[in-house]
Order: C-alpha cells, then sequence, then structure tokens
C-alpha cells in the first residue's frame, strides 16, 4: 500500500548541485518544496577530521552503497552485460549534497562550440566530416544565452579562478582570484608558454579566499590540506550544496529535506505527473508525495532509470535508432581521458606532492573544443590539458618508472625514491555521442527493491580513441618540456574497449535536450516536452560531452531550469513556446 | 604574529596543551559556529599555531596499546597467517629504507580488514548470476575478482592455501619455511596466473593481496598497520596535516612529523 502524504509545490529526487539550486530558486521564490535524498543527513559537520585515506579514498565512504543499487555495463549490444560491483569502477553521489560534496572542485565553462556543435561542424568542415556513427546534435540554445546562468552559478559557487586568454566572453570576473602558484603550477605554465600554448589556472570551487556569495552564504579560504577529492571538505572551504544552495533553501523555511527517501517511481496520468514514489529506508514502507511539479535531479542514471520504469517518454531503440529515453549516452571514460596521459619522473628534483588541493593546477584550451583546425584530423571535438597538484595520499601513490616490478624489493625501493619525485598531466578529451552508446534497462539484474538495474552500453568509435591519442602525445610533449627524465607515457590501444569503469562521475545523457520534440526529451529549461510539469535536470540533458568538467555546466542549466520552474508554476505551458509567443 | 606558544614542546604536558587548543580551535572555527572565518586570517592562525616547521609531534602512542590489539579476529588457522606473514613481507620487503610488511604490522592490518564490511563485501553488488570466467574479448576484467561469487575472506582463505600448497608441490615444505627465490617464484606464478584458482584467476587474489599490503603499508595506523606511521615516514608523508597554507608556494621540498588521526582529532 502506498501512503499518500500532503501535496506541496515542488518535489525533488535528489539534493546534489542540481537538486539543490532548484530548491534554492524555488523556496526563494515562495514555493513549498520537498526533496527525496537516498542517502544519509550530512552536515559540514561530519567531515571534520575526516583526512583518512583508506576510508574514504579506498573504501569510498561518502559514495553510493552498489550493495543497494548499481548500473550493469557491457561494450556492444551483443554482449550480456555485467553489474559494477565495487566502488573502485563507481564513484558515484550518494547523501545530502550528492556528489557536490566530495567533487574536486574544478569549475569550467563549456565552449560555444559545444551549444551549436553540429552547426557548427557543418559549417567549417562540410557534412561529410560527421562520423556515420555520431548522433551529435545543436543543443538548442548557443553560450551566449547560457552565459548569464554560468555567471549565476560561479557567484554561488564563489569560484575562484584566473582569465582564460582564449576563453569564450564573460560578462563578469571570477568572483574570487585564482588559487595559489606552486613551484611545479610555475613549471607547467613556463613549458606550456615556452611551446606556444595559452596556459592558466583551473578554475576552482575550492574558495582562494573568504567570500560571501550573494544568498549570504558565508565560504571559507581553502588551506590546501590536500584531502580534497573524494572527501568533504573539513574547513567549509569547497563550495558544496550543504553551505550553499541546501542552507539557502532552509533559511526560506521552505523546504523538507527528506533523507532515507528512496524514489523508485514518477507518479503519472500520462499527460502530467503526479508526484513521486519513494520508499523510506528505515522502515521499507512506500510513499507518495504528490506535488504540481516534479523535479528529477537524481543523476544521469537515476534520472534515466526513473523515467523508463515510469513509462514516461519513449525508449531509445539503439537498432532503429527511433525513441529517444536514454539515447545519448557520453562521459570521460578512465581509458580515454582524464586519468591517461604523461608521467614524469624527476631523479634531481623533488616536489611536495602531498599539498594541494582538488582543483589546484593549470590548463591550455589550445586544443579544446574546435579550437585546432580539424580538417586533417581524424577526429571532431579535443582535449584539454592539465596538471593538477591535488594532494597525493601513500596508499595510492606508488608511481614507479615503467619496466619497475609491480611488488617485491625493486618496487618498494622505486616507488619511495618517487613518491615526491613525479608530476603527471592528464588530457581530458571530449566523448562525441554514437548510436549504440545508449542506456536501458538490464534484463536480469535487479536492485535490492527488486526493480531492474540500469544498464549502459559504451562502443567506442574511432574518433574516440584518436582524440584519445592525440590528448596523450600533447601530454608527453609538454612533460618533456617541464624537464621530465623519464616519462611513462600512457598507450590508447587501437583496439581499447571501456572498460567499465564509471569513475569520473562525468556522464551525461540520457533524456538529452534540443530544439524540438523530434530530437530531444527536454527544452532547454529541462521541461519535458510530453509531459509540461516535469524537470529532469542534470547532465541528463547534455547531448553530447565537452572535453571539461561538467559541473559548472550542470550549475548553469539546473540554474535555467529553476528560472523555468518558477515560470511554469505561475503561467504554467511549455517554456520555449511561451519564450517564442514572447518574442513573436 | 609569530607562533612563541609551542615550540619545539619538548614535555607530555606541552603537547597536550597543543592538543586541546587544536581542539577548542577546531571547534571553535566558523565552519562548526556557522560564522565567517576570514581566509587570510584562518590560513594566517593556523600557519603558526600548528603549521610551524618547529613544531614538533611526540610520539605518544607506543606499541604497548598495539600489542593487545594484535591477535586473531579473522584467521582461524595459525599457518593461514604465517602465509600470510610471508607472503605481505616479499610483497613489502624489510630493506634499508626500513620497516617490512611484517614489522609494520600488515598482517594484523589485513586480518582486521577481513574480519568487517570489506572481508564480506558489504558495500558491493552482491546479487547474482555471477561469473567466474569472464569473456575474454570483454575488457571487463573486475579488480580481484570483482564478478567472482566468493567474497574477500574466501578468497584470501583460498589463495594463502593454494600459496602453501604450491610450495609443498614444489620444495616439499610449507610457503612460510620456503627460501626467499622459492616465495617469489610462486608469488611470480600467481601473478602470471600459472596456478589456477577456484572460482577466480590467481593474478586477481595476487592484486588483493598486494592491494591489501599496500593499504597496510600506509592507512592511518588506527587501522592496524603502518605502525608508528612508518610507512609514512618512509615515504616522506606527513598525514592528517591541519593546512598547507603557509608552505604550498614554497620551492623547497618540505619535512614535517606526520600527524596520525588520533592526534588530529584528538579525542
Ligand atoms: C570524486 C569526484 C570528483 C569530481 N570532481 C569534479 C570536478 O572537479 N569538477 C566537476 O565539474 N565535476 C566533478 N565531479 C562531478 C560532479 O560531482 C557532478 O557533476 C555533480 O556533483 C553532479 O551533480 P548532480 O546534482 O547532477 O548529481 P549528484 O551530485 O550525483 O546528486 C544526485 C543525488 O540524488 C540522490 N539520488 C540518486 N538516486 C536517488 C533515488 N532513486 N532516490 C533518492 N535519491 C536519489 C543521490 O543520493 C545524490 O545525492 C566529480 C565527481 C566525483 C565523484
Ligand atoms: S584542500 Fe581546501 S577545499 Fe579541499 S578539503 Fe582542504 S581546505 Fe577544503
Amino acid at each position: 500500500m502506498v501512503k499518500k502524504l500532503p501535496k506541496v509545490d515542488a518535489v525533488i529526487v535528489g539534493s546534489g548541485w542540481a537538486g539543490g539550486i532548484a530548491a534554492a530558486e524555488l523556496t526563494k521564490a515562495g514555493h513549498k518544496v520537498v526533496i527525496l535524498e537516498r542517502g544519509r543527513d550530512k552536515k559540514h559537520e561530519d567531515f571534520m577530521g575526516t583526512k583518512d585515506e583508506l576510508r574514504y579514498s579506498k573504501r569510498y565512504d561518502l559514495m553510493q552503497d552498489l550493495n543497494k543499487e548499481t548500473i550493469t555495463s557491457r561494450n556492444s549490444l551483443d554482449k550480456k552485460a555485467l553489474p559494477v560491483r565495487d566502488n573502485s569502477k563507481a564513484r558515484l553521489g550518494n547523501h545530502t549534497g550528492g556528489a557536490g560534496v566530495h567533487w574536486n572542485g574544478m569549475s569550467f565553462r563549456w565552449l560555444p562550440y559545444d551549444f551549436e556543435i553540429y552547426s557548427k561542424t557543418v559549417e567549417r568542415y562540410g557534412k561529410e566530416k560527421i562520423p556515420k556513427e555520431s548522433t551529435m546534435q545543436d543543443w538548442g540554445i548557443t553560450y551566449d544565452e547560457l552565459e548569464p546562468y554560468y555567471d549565476k552559478y560561479e557567484k554561488t559557487a564563489g569560484i575562484s579562478g584566473e582569465e582564460n586568454p582564449i576563453g569564450p566572453p564573460r560578462s563578469d570576473k571570477y568572483p574570487n582570484p585564482p588559487l595559489k602558484e606552486t613551484p611545479t603550477i610555475r613549471l607547467f605554465k613556463k613549458a606550456t608558454t615556452d611551446l606556444g600554448y595559452h596556459p592558466y589556472h583551473m578554475p576552482s570551487a575550492n574558495l582562494s579566499q573568504a567570500y560571501v556569495n550573494p544568498d549570504g552564504e558565508k565560504l571559507n579560504g581553502c588551506v590546501y590540506c590536500a584531502f580534497c577529492e573524494e572527501y568533504g571538505c573539513d574547513f567549509g572551504a569547497k563550495a558544496d550544496p550543504i553551505g550553499t544552495v541546501l542552507a539557502t533553501a532552509r533559511k526560506t523555511g521552505n523546504l523538507e529535506l527528506r533523507n532515507g527517501a528512496n524514489v523508485t517511481r514518477v507518479g503519472h496520468d500520462g499527460k502530467r505527473a503526479t508526484g513521486l514514489v519513494y520508499t523510506d529506508t528505515m522502515t521499507g514502507e512506500e510513499f507518495e508525495q504528490p506535488a504540481d511539479i516534479v523535479v528529477l535531479a537524481g543523476f544521469v542514471f537515476t534520472n534515466t532509470k526513473l523515467l523508463l520504469v515510469s513509462k514516461i517518454g519513449t525508449p531509445y531503440n539503439p537498432k532503429t535508432g527511433q525513441g529517444i529515453i536514454g539515447k545519448n549516452f557520453t562521459g570521460h571514460f578512465n581509458n580515454l581521458s582524464t586519468y591517461i596521459g604523461a608521467r614524469g619522473f624527476f631523479e634531481n628534483k623533488k616536489f611536495n606532492n602531498f599539498m594541494g588541493t582538488g582543483a589546484l593546477g593549470a590548463t591550455i584550451d589550445d586544443f579544446s573544443g574546435d579550437n585546432e583546425d580539424h580538417s586533417n584530423l581524424k577526429f571532431l571535438h579535443g582535449y584539454e590539458v592539465h596538471y593538477g597538484q591535488l594532494g597525493t595520499r601513500p596508499i595510492a601513490n606508488n608511481q614507479v618508472p615503467e619496466g619497475t616490478p609491480a611488488w617485491g624489493k625493486e618496487f618498494k625501493k622505486q616507488s619511495l625514491k618517487y613518491a615526491n619525485r613525479n608530476l603527471f598531466i592528464t588530457a581530458q578529451s571530449g566523448f562525441l555521442p554514437n548510436k549504440e552508446t545508449y542506456m536501458d534497462l538490464d534484463p536480469t539484474y535487479k536492485d535490492s527493491l527488486g526493480n531492474p538495474l540500469l544498464r549502459v552500453t559504451v562502443k567506442y568509435a574511432e574518433q574516440d580513441r584518436e582524440r584519445a591519442k592525440a590528448g596523450v602525445a600533447r601530454c608527453a610533449e609538454i612533460m618533456k618540456e617541464m624537464g621530465a627524465d623519464t616519462m611513462n607515457v600512457d598507450v590508447v590501444e587501437d583496439d581499447v574497449e571501456f572498460d567499465h569503469k564509471f569513475y569520473t562521475d562525468h556522464f551525461f545523457g540520457g533524456a538529452i535536450m534540443g530544439e524540438s520534440p523530434e530530437n530531444s526529451a527536454v527544452n532547454t529549461y529541462s521541461q519535458m516536452w510530453e509531459m509540461e510539469n516535469l524537470f529532469v535536470v542534470g547532465g541528463s540533458s547534455f547531448p553530447h560531452n565537452s572535453n571539461y568538467n561538467p559541473t559548472g555546466t550542470i550549475g548553469a542549466f539546473a540554474y535555467r531550469a529553476a528560472e523555468g520552474m518558477n515560470k511554469y508554476l505561475k503561467d504554467g505551458g511549455l517554456l520555449t513556446q511561451s519564450e517564442l509567443k514572447e518574442n513573436a | 604574529m609569530s607562533d612563541n606558544n609551542y615550540k619545539n614542546t619538548a614535555s607530555g604536558e606541552q603537547q597536550k596543551q597543543q592538543d586541546m587548543s587544536r581542539r577548542k580551535f577546531l571547534k571553535n572555527s566558523g565552519l562548526v559556529a556557522g560564522g565567517l572565518v576570514g581566509g587570510s586570517l584562518f590560513g594566517g592562525l593556523l600557519t603558526n599555531s600548528f603549521d610551524s616547521k618547529k613544531e614538533q609531534k611526540m610520539e605518544k602512542h607506543k606499541d604497548t596499546l598495539i600489542d593487545v590489539q594484535e591477535a586473531m579476529q579473522f584467521f582461524t588457522r595459525h599457518q593461514d597467517f604465517l602465509v600470510l606473514m610471508a607472503a605481505t613481507e616479499q610483497i613489502y620487503p624489510e630493506d634499508e629504507h626500513g620497516p617490512g610488511a611484517i614489522k609494520l604490522g600488515v598482517p594484523y592490518y589485513i586480518d582486521k580488514q577481513l574480519a568487517g564490511r570489506w572481508g564480506i563485501n558489504g558495500r558491493d553488488y552482491r546479487h547474482g548470476p555471477f561469473t567466474a570466467v569472464l569473456d575474454e574479448s570483454d575488457q571487463s576484467a573486475g579488480p580481484a575478482g570483482e564478478q567472482s561469487i566468493l567474497d574477500r575472506g574466501d578468497i584470501f582463505i583460498q589463495g594463502l592455501r593454494k600459496l602453501d600448497e604450491e610450495s609443498q608441490k614444489r620444495f616439499g615444505t610449507t610457503f612460510d619455511k620456503a627460501e626467499e627465490e622459492q616465495q617469489i617464484q610462486i608469488l611470480q606464478d600467481f601473478d602470471d596466473d600459472k596456478v589456477k584458482m577456484n572460482g577466480l584467476a590467481a593474478s586477481e587474489f595476487f592484486a588483493l593481496l598486494i592491494q591489501s599490503t599496500l593499504e597496510g603499508a600506509y592507512s592511518d595506523p588506527l587501522y592496524g598497520g603502518n605502525r608508528n606511521m612508518e610507512g609514512w615516514k618512509m615515504k616522506e608523508f606527513p598525514g592528517a596535516q591541519t593546512s598547507y597554507a603557509g608552505y604550498i608556494d614554497q620551492d623547497e621540498f618540505i619535512k614535517l612529523e606526520p600527524v596520525s588521526l588520533r592526534d588530529y582529532q584528538g579525542h
């Protein structure tokens, strides 16, 4: 028996950046909001004294408990998918604040090219340049239209940054100056400058100084404690949803954040969403939380699964290309991006590798998006090359030159020697959508409540491997210029396939946006074309993956979606249509 | 401002005071009080009170405390434990840099881990069907027998006994009594999958053994390994430092006495 609760204005699944931003904007406008969050209540207090590598980086204490729910994965249509059983292959958000608590804080904007990728590619290279397997499309919005929302997100999170010499136009400076420069960052910046590139500090949500955001939330300056990626911040210095948007929403008195509420279904009558059905993880009881608008902000996998299980929209069929829900899954995959590059070993230099911050470092944009001419390249889109001083930790930091054994006397000797004598630079590359990379429901495996797991199929295309190869080669070029005595350079094999690691937490698609219901599930306000009072917010709406970390862009689109929700609660109707009418 | 309170703390009393003040500081920090602590002020405070290069940490927790915690929680056969000791010591041997796995407490660390949630794969997805042999064309081999029906405790018991069995077969003696080269040869064959195990590949057990040996050498001493933070000292890793704000932009390599979580959290 599903117990029906009193109706509210808006019900949201997920308390991460996407859900938190929606909640802040809705409650500020006076609407009553309930957030349903499957994980535990978390406060900043929970992160004090948590500099424990084993617990947070090896046992993944803050991440999704796969015992209850996971995804299955395969790398082609004819294979049986296997469940991702172990957190070393899936670092997904799970408690109040979601992954926004244990993220690094690298806060990029995506490129004008990204949002109009199809048109701009055809314009520059002609239609033939678009690979057969590709399902890339324009997003239905331009960078200029999105810019004010980027600005808003960056001010909320107090992003600390340095002007990107070749970046897209900005309406305002970063709200805070960049983080400090370290000897290794100087080394990277000098090497890339000497090579003729344009380095700049990575924009960070680790704040360079104390700051009060426009909602009145206070953030501290980062102390470079180095337990950042995979950890909650000990000092309130890394922008997270708990200390910003959720705090803002709570202040209004209009938010109820209900923990231990595992959402299993969207209630609807075919035309309108009526609410969210969830299981109380303490008692096992089922409830329905009715609301005027329903917001899915449970990350890519949950958003897609809820639409499929609730039978909203048409599931994507990779054989016919018909349907939309589950389409255009993309991401940063470990053996193509983000975790591959060049590691340099230095005989006569020692670095303070153990100090750092989640987003401390520098990057170059010379090869991002369409910044270089792709006429003679075997791929579209590009890569961003960065050096990050994130703070190495001793269980993981056992870097040795190639050819060294992985255990025993020699391993011990070399791993101790090089612990503070190695530097890594990586290429984060874009990934373009293709027909056979998508999500549906797994026919075999079930979650702990008996519902099917989401199945992910990822097939690499030729151009994805070529892009990754080019990125790695660039890393090696720069590392050499930085003066490394020897290097380990990752190899991207011609037949490399997806290794089932959902490690970066940069995943997209499933309910993609576009300019019409023909090619998209939601409009650019993240509003479902087929169900006006249902908003599907987050990376699930991105038709492809750029070469940058995504959260700045997730934040920007969440602000746009929230604006749409407030407008919808007032006027109703499809948002882009009313906009069209206004402009007519 | 200069740090003149706790320079070169020598006595236990001073150390205690310092811990008290650290705790008070953490409790009173802007974070907890909900107020704002100025970034520069905050950084300055930390630099001055806790970051000083002159700050010396006391070796408070001597072996006496640890000893009573070193008894088997998970393993039941002494022989399994002897094999575990010998194998982890080969993976991380004592040498001129410092202690190896045994002196760091790694075998006890592993025993404790196996007795807890990790040993029964408590956070992992554990519904069938399970798969013992993976499709080779599918580059999906998970870490350490991910798709296996065996839990980590099962894997360790089977793997350690297999090491012994191989040693008996090849050298007529148990693994722990075999010569160093003999032990290395057997371990190498596990690494190369030249030995057959039941329900997972030998290399998967071996990967798990390496991973947990390194964890035991370098995790916070609270877990029973990294005794006296010797693992960290060898690696020049200073543990749970409050802040590096005062050092991060400096050129020279900074050496600091390591801080354990016990000291950092200061109960
Ligand atoms: C280690 C790590 C480092 C990262 N570093 C960066 C970085 O440097 N830069 C960057 O841009 N991005 C980074 N990311 C990615 C970033 O964290 C995510 O893009 C972002 O947090 C996504 O926000 P979200 O609100 O869409 O989803 P999430 O933060 O995942 O929030 C979803 C929430 O929904 C809840 N939920 C899910 N399903 C259900 C359900 N069925 N019922 C109830 N609740 C549910 C979850 O528990 C979670 O709290 C990193 C991620 C990780 C894991
Ligand atoms: S490095 Fe900075 S932002 Fe990250 S956890 Fe430490 S103080 Fe917080």
